[in-house]
């Protein structure tokens, strides 16, 4: 059969109809958008302007010059789990078996694919507190379970209240997804705003899969983990990773800790799909871990400044915009310019060259603000706000 | 010695990434008042803290004639004044562009600048080595420099992430 009769034939047929059904991502439909302009400022970076530390990268050139290039077991280098279980217990207060209990994955993105593809059976309703990272909803469904939004609000800082969760709990409740602190919205969970949500969870026979990703990114106070608190290490899969911490988005390296029985069920799914995360990663990971804490606390103190910087200017150009207290996000609204995020964000990428993501796209309660990363250099940032200031103003004349 | 509040040190930290940073960007992004960061900033400067803002330049840009050379220098101490006395008599010279005290094998290291490579020849061997305590000078002449005081002079890591992502 040659290329035209093939393509004159529908192939969507052959296409498994719960990946055919997904809906193309808004945050990808911005970015072909964004991507045929030139000489803008970027605020829409989901990642660190850092490269990753010199230190770690030499490390992966030693290993390699070595000819460490080699499969490693399953779960990952036993040297690597060793550290991070050391690491998760100095940092959060959590411990874990590094041999029983946690599997070095493909990024936080494999570890969430991995935990959802162990628990979702069709019909599950999976609950995931909104705005959030966009992957989480497409994995349930590509899993047959039903994404149940819990729509989260400025006033209360984007925190998910026991309120909203206990309404939207019904029989099918399996699963509720957190990823605190938040990407888009940099809200985070204090220990007094878990604890409800964590008698919810026993009360409900509930399971959580927390995506802490951004888990060392907190500025006024310590990141507290679900897993850590009383009760709820079993009944937490607990995602997190190098990306975020350690400037390592590149390299792919995450990780999943969770009860022995469900990790080893994980641990099938990683065996048969990706055989161990890549060896280079591992040992760059390895590095990152054992030296790379102090030049870590730069970044975040960085991360710190420059998260002033925006929301005081972000206020000052008359947005409304709630203090973030985590990750590397500002979430200003837009409302008072009486557009909606994506006629905002398409105005400030042509009139203003400035890139930012719609907050639609991050699921209910998005709409009316603006995810902007000011994870980008002081300078850049002040132009950005300065310009974004003066289409402000236009818009405001135009009324 | 003072001890230095931690104030001052982020304040010194931002300015040595960059000494045009004003006084109300340090104080949005360190978090304080303005009047808190002038007023540290005055006072490191009054306790000669801050000694001097500075213009890191990189000279191998523009065609401007000038070579650079580090010098050891072995001297005998003076009674009395150690090094100082020596160190001053070199430091003094306009072309001297910094002295250090150094342990090792030799007791200072001299940086000196000229128009080419005669003309710190010629400092060498006229106002350097003639000065009595000085033993003994070893030239080394700077043929480019990659790194500065922190700054490195062509950084090739260039930003080369999406403009969106997740």
């Amino acid at each position: 059969m040659n290329n035209e009769t093939i393509g004159s034939r529908d192939m969507g047929r052959y296409l498994n109809a719960r990946v055919r059904d997904i809906a193309p991502s808004g945050i990808r439909k911005f970015f072909d958008l964004v991507s045929g302009n030139k000489d803008i400022i970027t605020l829409g970076v989901g990642e660190p302007d850092f490269s990753t530390p010199w230190h770690v990268r030499e490390a992966c050139v030693y290993s390699l010059e070595r000819g460490q290039t080699r499969y490693t077991s399953n779960a990952g280098m036993p040297e690597l789990r060793e550290a991070i279980a050391e690491y998760l217990d100095r940092s959060f207060q959590i411990q874990y078996d590094p041999g029983k209990e946690m599997i070095v994955t493909v990024g936080g993105s494999e570890a969430i694919d991995l935990a959802l593809r162990a628990l979702v059976e069709p019909g599950d309703e999976i609950l995931i507190p909104e705005p959030c990272y966009i992957s989480y909803s497409p994995i349930v469904s590509i899993g047959g379970g039903v994404p149940v939004g819990i729509e989260t609000f400025a006033k209360d800082g984007f925190k998910l209240t026991a309120e909203s969760l206990q309404k939207a709990i019904t029989p099918n409740s399996k699963v509720l997804i957190l990823c605190y602190p938040s990407n888009p919205t940099g809200g985070i969970m204090t220990r007094e705003d878990w604890l409800p949500i964590a008698k919810i969870i026993e009360e409900n026979d509930l399971i959580v899969i927390s995506d802490e990703i951004y888990a060392e990114l907190t500025y006024d106070q310590k990141h507290v983990s679900f897993a850590s608190l009383p009760g709820m290490k079993d009944r937490t899969i607990l995602v997190s990773g190098f990306s975020k911490a350690f400037a390592m988005t590149g390299w792919r390296m995450g990780y999943v800790c969770a009860h022995e029985e469900l990790t080893q069920a994980m641990l099938k799914i990683h065996q048969y799909t990706v055989m161990c995360a890549p060896v280079m990663g591992q040992v760059a990971a390895l590095e990152a871990l054992k030296h790379g804490l102090d030049e870590k606390d730069r970044m975040v103190e960085s991360y710190n400044m420059r998260r002033r910087l925006v929301v005081k200017g972000f206020r000052d150009i008359g947005l409304d915009c709630h203090e973030p207290q985590g990750a590397f996000y500002a979430f200003p609204s837009i409302q008072s310019t009486g557009l909606t995020s994506e006629e905002f964000a398409t105005r400030l990428l042509y009139e203003a060259k400035v890139a930012a993501v719609p907050g639609n796209v991050f699921g209910q309660g998005g709409e009316g603000f603006l995810r902007c990363s000011y994870a980008t250099s002081v300078q850049q940032l002040t132009e950005a706000i300065e310009r974004m200031g003066e289409l402000v103003t236009k818009i405001r004349q135009e009324r | 010695m003072k001890e230095l509040s931690e104030l001052s040190l982020n304040i010194l930290t931002l300015l040595k990434e960059d000494a045009r940073r004003s006084p109300e960007l340090l104080a949005t992004l360190l978090g304080v008042k303005e009047k808190e960061i002038r007023d540290a900033i005055a006072q490191m400067e009054e306790d000669n803290v801050i000694v001097k803002y500075a213009t890191v330049v990189n000279w191998s840009k523009v065609d401007e004639d000038k070579v650079t050379a580090l010098i050891e220098v072995q001297i005998t101490p003076e009674r009395e004044r150690g090094f100082e006395g020596i160190a001053e008599r070199i430091y003094l010279f306009p072309q001297v562009k910094s002295v250090y005290l150094m342990s090792g094998a030799y007791d200072l290291l001299v940086e000196v600048e000229g128009k080419n490579l005669r003309e710190v020849a010629n400092f060498v061997s006229d106002k350097l080595s003639p000065i009595e305590s000085v033993l003994s000078t070893k030239t080394h002449f700077i043929l480019k420099k990659y790194k500065q005081d922190g700054i490195i002079y062509e950084d090739h890591e260039d930003d080369h992430r999406l403009v969106i992502s997740p």
